[in-house]
């Protein structure tokens, strides 16, 4: 099974240790994991601006590095989507076919493909979480509470396994964090009282940390405590699943 | 009447300075979601119902022509005059006629979107015509000289202590009096004077049936009927997306649109007007007004399966922290953003804009419109017509360029993590709106690329 990491570029560049954690997390599960280095980015921060006409340099990119393997994973609901629903090269049609039906966010990677039901990993902390809606709502990592269906969490699933973890639930339950991509300058106002909103929630419940699966809203959300001067950190599901 | 502000953006920020109430609008709206949230669950068929819904409307949407034919016949045939109408200017000038005709002075209306759509109140104001709204909500609105900011909370924009104000101005009320009932009964008394001194009624329709020609109109306050029934003329008004094929199509409808809108089980009243009373003209103006033209945008075509039950409204993050003013149209909210563009792009060119695409009003949406989708097409389109500006556009021509290229992006990446610098929350200064209320991360000393070119290459 060859595994290609993809690794969304504002991940590469910000936040590298969420890059490590998810590449030592899938070797320690046995995968042969390759990492292409001329990847950059998913073209997403384009498309949701309204310019998905100006994405096909990436696309092309994209399936440049990533063609050729069984998986490819990536420690982002949100990236991972985009390349879902739009990855295309007229081109090149099969090999976007491909990696569009190929392409895994790392916790549906590991509960669905590794079908991961011990992940030996330990984290004596109490953790709010966040999961982002393009992995909720879009890619189904967990159920919605606007639906009326079966309650599921594919996180939940793994962070249970995790020795010494105490998750605390916020009330409104998946409540967008107001990141958005480029909604997080063109909506300032609206962009920080949504974070500002779910900040409140996971202070009231006295977690260490907040973790999720996008890095985007943990960054927001990060920004937001920072500037509180609050003790409360973020940190990538990754990070705590390879936290021993 | 207060300014509107033609940016979402904009807007939202003025909303947003008075912390305390837009916490309250926040919890107000989350409330009722939590509502739906219940009734839905109390129903093991909820989401069969929603497909249901969705594939009757669809159907409909398919073959629209037939279908209002079909209503008119049958309106014509119980004794109802059908009237169409092309645009809004077309609507207010059909019902002017019509009140004319009978030298009607004094109109009262009940909730019809539509006629806030066409600015009726306005046009026959300036025909000498009197128009009073009589939803508790829109006579609120109205004597504050306000649009509607929800379509179906529309005074949701005010607390307590606004309407005791308001009605104290102008219905003389005592100074300070918050009280809900003694407020509602005040109101009671001016507004019953007006049902039965007007000379005609307008109402808005939810939904008209073409196999019967009968339509049906929704309120929890009773005031379409006493308006209807206490007058000589009732003129309905709709948009030609109101029609439904069969009667009994009606209980998929009805079950969903109240538990969607408050989590009520059904409207208080659910009014079925078939054909006029002994002595009475009842009038349908069915409108196009730009229906047609969304009608044959593929991407937006089912935008018209709407029944206006708020859900998505309620459910929308960005709409309860926004308020229903700071979209400027008639239908706010989610399904408004998607509307809006479609009658004028360059007006409402920041409304698509104004959403996270979190796809909660997607999930809530009784007849499964793919919301947030939607506002992703408009984004390109609007985008495409040139509606974002040369320095938008620039700036991502710029990040294109960047991330297309892995020896550019590496280039710059090394710089400081220069790189991040094209991504739109990324530039460390003060004028920089990321900037304003949230830090940015601290750059590491080394990108992931260049620790794994170090560890690994040569393992
Ligand atoms: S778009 Fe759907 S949720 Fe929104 S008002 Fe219309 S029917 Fe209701």
């Amino acid at each position: 099974m060859k595994i290609a990491l993809f690794i969304p570029c504002y991940v590469d560049q910000f936040y590298p240790n969420v890059a490590i954690a998810t590449l030592q997390l899938l070797e320690k599960l046995g995968c042969d994991v390759s990492y292409p280095l001329t990847q950059t980015c998913c073209g997403q921060p384009m498309a949701n601006a309204g310019f998905a006409s100006m994405t096909a340099g990436c696309d092309k990119n994209f399936i440049a590095n990533f063609s050729g393997f069984d998986y490819i994973v990536g420690p982002s609901g949100s990236c991972v989507l985009h390349l879902k629903e739009h990855l295309h090269d007229d081109k090149r049609p099969e090999q976007a076919a491909a990696i569009r039906k190929n392409i895994y966010e790392l916790t549906e990677f590991l509960t669905d493909v590794l079908q991961v039901k011990n992940i030996n990993a330990s984290f004596p902390h109490k953790v709010g979480l966040h999961i982002s809606c393009h992995g909720q709502r879009m890619l189904h990592l967990a159920s919605m509470s606007e639906k009326v269906e079966p309650e599921f969490s594919k996180a939940e699933q793994l962070l249970s396994q995790v020795k010494g973890l105490q998750l605390l639930k916020t009330k409104r339950l998946d409540e967008c964090c107001g990141f958005g991509g480029t909604f997080c300058v063109t909506e300032e106002a609206v962009s920080v009282r949504m974070g500002q909103d779910r900040v409140k929630e996971h202070v009231y419940n006295n977690v260490e940390y907040i973790t999720g699966g996008d890095m985007s809203c943990l960054m927001h959300l990060e920004g937001i405590l920072k500037r509180k001067k609050s003790n409360i950190k973020v940190l990538h599901f990754a990070e705590i699943l390879n936290a021993q | 009447m207060n300014k509107t502000i033609e940016d979402h953006s904009k807007a939202a920020s003025v909303f947003l300075q008075d912390e305390q109430r837009a916490t309250w609008h926040d919890e107000t709206l989350w409330f009722v979601r939590a509502k739906r949230d219940k009734a839905a669950h109390q129903l093991p068929e909820w989401e069969a119902l929603r497909d249901l819904a969705s594939q009757i409307k669809d159907h409909t949407l398919s073959r629209l022509d037939e279908y209002l034919v079909q209503f008119e016949t049958k309106a014509n045939e119980n004794g109802v005059t059908v009237h169409w109408a092309n645009d809004a200017d077309e609507h207010n000038r059909i019902i002017h006629g019509i009140l004319k005709k009978h030298n009607a002075k004094n109109v009262v209306k009940s909730k019809s979107m539509l006629t806030e759509e066409c600015q009726l109140n306005h046009y026959l104001r300036d025909h000498d015509i009197s128009v009073v709204d009589t939803d508790l909500g829109e006579y609120i609105v109205q004597l504050r000289e306000e649009q509607p900011s929800h379509i179906v909370l529309p005074a949701i924009h005010l607390k307590k202590e606004d309407v005791s104000n308001t009605f104290h101005k102008h219905l003389n009320t005592e100074k300070g009096n918050k009280d809900e009932v003694y407020l509602t009964r005040s109101a009671r008394k001016v507004l019953r004077q007006k049902f039965i001194t007007a000379d005609a009624a307008i109402t808005g329709v939810n939904f008209a049936v073409a196999e019967t020609g009968g339509f049906v109109v929704c309120t929890n306050e009773g005031n379409a009927d006493l308006g209807a029934h206490a007058n000589k003329i009732h003129i309905a008004c709709m948009g030609f997306e109101k029609i439904i094929p069969k009667a009994e199509h009606l209980g998929v409808f009805l079950r969903l649109l109240t538990r969607s809108a408050t989590g009520q089980p059904i409207t208080t009243y659910s009014s079925h007007f078939h054909r006029p009373k002994e002595g009475q003209e009842m009038h349908i103006v069915i409108v196009n007004n730009g229906r047609a033209n969304q009608l044959g945008r593929k991407d937006f075509k089912n935008s018209l399966k709407c029944i206006r039950c708020a859900a998505c409204f309620n459910t929308c993050p960005v709409y309860r922290r926004s308020g229903g003013h700071s979209y400027h149209n008639s239908v706010a909210g989610p399904i408004g953003s998607i509307l809006a563009p479609n009658l004028d792009m360059r007006k409402n060119a920041d409304l698509p804009f104004a959403s996270t695409l979190c796809g909660s009003c997607t999930n809530v949406c009784p007849v499964k419109i793919n919301i947030h989708e939607q506002l992703w097409n408009w984004r390109q389109i609007l985008m495409k017509e040139g509606y974002g500006g040369t320095a938008k556009k620039a700036s991502m021509k710029v990040m294109a360029t960047v991330l297309a290229s892995p020896t550019i992006y590496s280039l710059s990446g090394k710089i400081g993590r220069g790189m991040m610098r094209i991504m739109p929350w990324s530039v460390n200064n003060k004028l920089n709106p990321w900037y304003k209320h949230r830090e940015l991360p601290e750059p590491p000393k080394q990108s992931f690329t260049e620790w794994y070119k170090k560890k690994r290459k040569h393992e």
